[in-house]
């Protein structure tokens, strides 16, 4: 060991000495109440009842996976000693098996232990066909999970599985004791409303009152794996109101001391700072608002049923230089300064993180309004009767771009009209009602998959740091339309056969550096190679914290309340 | 007027059921699933499961029949059960929320006692202000009094209360800090220093909403004194010889108050409906919120039910006011 290493090594152990020396003196249920504040109430303390964010963030203070993200993205043991990898021995060489061993002595917050059996058991309470599991795509492509001793589950994969982390990982796909749920399988579930409500946990906390979608009331669990936490005794889960006003009750009036998702303007978020009470924190994802071209005609001159489908290419956006131009007009750090400031960053890419996956793609960042009508000029579409609107062979370039009603978004479509409208092509904005656009009501033709539009602003997140199942949404087989119900993921309508080869490679490569590549290379041909998505801004999930909380780490990859065991009262 | 009441009873119920079809059909045929506050990385399939165990994907006769039968005859059932230890019920499903699956008819006991105290007291507060203020108005039209309660009553009634309730906790909550902007439901009410808290947080909500009902109260009762100040009768009862305060108190406010009386007995569903505003400003969480709730989540059972019951108390306090007008006022006669 040379001197420098000793050096950063002393540095390192003091500054960790430092960083622990409140946990290190702390003691269960020291630091009284925590009030945390989600506008968007709980409704049900059971992911598998619903995946609402809220009620899983909500879920993940009483139950646990066996394991889950930290905020770098990385995998944390949560019930379990280790994580499995074939290294270990935990995943089989063939890939088809992970093996889980959980942490010898855990105990139910009701003094009984934990066994394998629990997990068996909540597999099978998910994959009941009556329940109407809302994590069961978690589950999917599993044979068997077995307890083969107390401590051990084995999950056997009918086909190899290079990404086997999506059962019992993360705050979504929890651990349930089957003593309390053994009377809820299959339709029994819907009426289970005191297990639904006050489930028994391994979490820090335990629900000793439950009001639906108004408040939430938990105690310290006193069989918690670690006898020193959570410090503190008892959280109070209220939720009401909006974005704004829960930013307001941490950092100017301090009635709370954390609130969820205070997605506020750059303005409010300046003018809520300077109340001293508390701060905004924030922590990037996978999160990308992005405008999303439609690749087919959706014209409403087509019969009803031909509209945006495969065998009507677009005739404008089939051209890649006209959907690369209109991403050339865009000027990305205006638009977080206008919508996110803090919350937001320019990205070029739809997988944006973690950084392993992420494509070294920066050439969106500088706005090129001349570049843009020079490649339109290129293409044929030329501003012939000097209208200022760009036109080819009688047809105006005439685009119609959607969104859902949302503040922001309405600002993002003006600005982006104002540049589409510079490079000479006219825009028609829509916004339209955020329960009918994401409701997927089939009947209704203003739904994000029916997408009867050019373009449509919205964003997409996936579960966990894998993005497989998220780019396999771009598939022909997913394209929304009257033979499905219109259901389906793939709603830019790409087929594209080179894309599809690379989803099939992914799917059966288990090295890490060789799935990076072929993830790069797929959101490469989605973006600035193919313009299907015209990426915008990375969305960090922002929230705000009382000046007296402390051990709060925002998590962007698991449940923001992931380590409220941690969490502590600054004195 | 018992025949009268028994026939307005009879009356309602193909009223209120007709009602509750037209409001069924409406939140059916409104656009939006209860889908929609789903992630949209959960795959369709799973979608389509998660409808199916909620019977949403039902045809909509079999949904609204089985609504009637949930609502009339089940929940009645596990009414009597708890009431008198029976089992009629046995375990028959209950009126679900989608979104929360707990029984509808829990969710409103749960928020009920907010909703009645919040908007309860902001409605008694708001009539014991009204009254004097329209008398007097009144008594003394056009005098300064009367402008500046006219001028107040205008601001009142065409200030929106998602303005005056922000204005109310950036004022006092952020700027004083003397009362919270946030209503604690848990809360109970045990000693002293427990009801000072419980006034502390009912202070706003009740001011704002106490100040836009008495608006239109005080109103109504100074255009009816107004009315019967002129009277015949009033100058008859001066003429006697009797006191002022005899005339306008006895005479003249015992007859000005009949249609008043009416305004304020049709008010009373209003309450249990909850202030939609005032409950999501102040997260009171009430039974106003749950309604804006379920609606933006499309939540049918809950919707529903919650709006059938607000039509039969419209319905019972129309039949309280064409009561209580017969009463005050013996001209009018239904038999």
């Amino acid at each position: 060991m040379n001197f420098r290493t000793a050096l950063l090594g002393t540095t390192a152990a003091a500054t960790a000495f430092i960083g622990l020396a409140p946990a290190a003196h702390a003691q269960r249920a020291a630091d009284g109440n925590v009030k945390i504040l989600y506008f968007q109430a709980v409704s049900v303390m059971n992911p598998y009842m619903s995946s609402g964010t809220k009620d899983v963030h909500g879920s993940s203070l009483v139950i646990e996976p066996l394991a889950g993200f930290d905020e770098k993205g990385g995998l944390v043991p949560r019930l379990v000693t280790e994580i499995p990898s074939v290294e270990n021995g935990g995943i089989s060489k063939d890939l088809t098996t992970i093996t889980w061993k959980l942490t010898p002595g855990l105990k139910w917050s009701d003094g009984t232990p934990v066994t394998a059996d629990d997990a068996v058991f909540t597999y099978e309470y998910c994959t009941n066909a009556d329940m109407g599991c809302s994590q069961a795509a978690r589950f999917q492509g599993i044979k068997t999970v077995e307890a083969t001793d107390p401590q051990t589950i084995k999950i056997t994969f009918t086909t190899p599985k290079p990404n086997p982390f999506s059962a019992f990982v993360g705050a979504a796909s929890p651990v349930l004791q089957r003593a309390q749920f053994k009377d809820c399988v299959g339709a029994a579930a819907q009426t289970c409303t005191e297990q639904n409500t006050k489930p028994v946990g391994t979490g820090p906390f335990t629900v000793t009152d439950f009001k639906v979608n108004d408040v939430v009331q938990l105690a310290a669990n006193a069989n918690y794996r670690d006898p020193a936490k959570p410090a503190f005794a008892t959280v109070t889960l209220k939720g009401g109101g909006d974005a704004r006003a829960s930013a307001r009750a941490v950092m100017e009036t301090g009635e709370f001391d954390y609130a969820w998702n205070t997605q506020i303007n750059p303005e409010f978020q300046a003018q809520l700072a300077a109340g001293g009470k508390g701060e905004l924190i924030s922590a990037f994802s996978n999160n990308v608002e992005r405008i999303e071209l439609n690749l087919t005609d959706p014209s409403p001159d087509l019969p009803e049923g031909e509209r945006s489908q495969i065998k009507n290419p677009h005739p404008i956006l089939s051209d890649v230089r006209v959907r690369r131009a209109l991403s050339m007009a865009m000027d990305r750090q205006l638009l977080v300064d206008v919508g996110y400031g803090a919350a937001g960053k320019p990205t070029c890419n739809v997988i944006p993180a973690p950084e392993i996956y992420a494509s070294p793609n920066t050439n969106c960042h500088v706005q090129d309004i001349e570049g843009a009508k020079a490649l339109l000029e290129e293409a044929g579409w030329t501003d012939s009767n000097g209208d200022g609107i760009r036109d080819k062979d009688g047809k105006k370039l005439s685009l119609l771009f959607q969104t859902s009603v949302n503040a922001v978004r309405q600002d993002f479509q003006a600005l982006v009209k104002g540049w589409w409208t510079q490079i000479g092509v006219e825009t028609e904005l829509k916004a339209i009602e955020p329960s009918v656009f994401f409701g997927g009501d089939p009947g209704t033709p203003d739904t994000y998959q029916r997408f009867y539009a050019e373009a449509q602003l919205d964003t997409l997140d996936y579960d966990g740091t894998d993005p497989e199942a998220y780019l396999g949404q771009y598939v022909c087989a997913n394209v929304p339309g009257p033979g499905n119900g219109w259901r389906g993921t793939n709603i830019n309508r790409l087929c594209d056969p080179a894309y599809e080869k690379l989803l099939a490679d992914l799917s059966k490569t288990a090295d890490l550096n060789e799935r990076a590549k072929i993830i790069i290379s797929m959101n490469d041909l989605l973006t600035k190679d193919g313009y299907v998505s015209i990426p915008l801004v990375d969305r960090a999930r922002l929230s705000a914290k009382s000046k007296t909380l402390g051990g709060v780490v925002l998590n962007a990859w698991d449940s923001e309340l992931w380590n409220a065991s941690d969490w502590y009262r600054i004195k | 007027m018992l025949t009268f009441v028994i026939r307005r009873l009879l009356l309602a119920i193909p009223t209120l059921l007709l009602i509750s079809l037209v409001i069924f059909l409406l939140v059916d045929l409104a656009p939006g699933s209860p889908m929609s506050e789903i992630p949209r990385t959960v795959p369709p399939e799973v979608r389509e499961r998660m409808m199916q165990a909620m019977g949403a994907n039902e045809p909509v006769v079999v949904r609204y029949l089985l609504w009637l039968r949930q609502f009339f005859l089940v929940e009645p059932a596990y009414v009597i059960d708890s009431l008198m230890g029976t089992n009629l019920a046995g375990g028959a499903q209950r009126v679900l929320s989608w979104q929360s699956r707990m029984p509808v008819f829990d969710i409103i006991a749960q928020r009920l006692p907010q909703t009645l105290t919040v908007i309860g007291s902001a409605y008694l507060v708001g009539v014991l202000i009204a009254l004097p203020i329209g008398i007097y108005s009144a008594y003394r039209q056009y005098s300064w009094f009367d402008q500046l309660g006219t001028f107040v009553t205008m601001v009142g009634s065409s200030v929106p209360t998602f303005f005056t309730g922000v204005l109310l906790i950036i004022v006092f909550s952020v700027n004083l800090g003397w009362f919270p902007s946030i209503y604690d439901t848990t809360l109970e009410v045990t000693d002293w220093a427990s009801f000072k808290m419980q006034i502390m947080q009912m202070a706003l909500p009740v001011t704002m909403l106490a100040l836009h009902n008495a608006t239109e109260i005080s109103r109504y009762m100074r255009s009816s004194m107004l009315e019967n100040l002129g009277q015949d009768y009033v100058r008859t009862a001066r003429a006697k010889g009797m006191s002022e305060r005899v005339v306008v108190l006895k005479h003249v406010l015992r007859n000005s108050l009949i249609p008043v009386v009416t305004v304020i007995a049709l008010g009373i569903p209003t309450i249990f409906g909850g202030a939609i505003i005032a409950e999501q400003v102040f997260k009171v969480n009430g039974l106003g919120t749950a309604l804006i709730g379920a609606i933006n989540a499309s939540d049918l059972p809950t919707v529903q039910t919650l709006t059938f019951i607000f039509a039969v108390l419209i319905v019972f306090f129309n039949l309280v006011a064409d009561i209580l007008y017969g009463i005050l006022d013996p001209r009018i006669r239904y038999d």
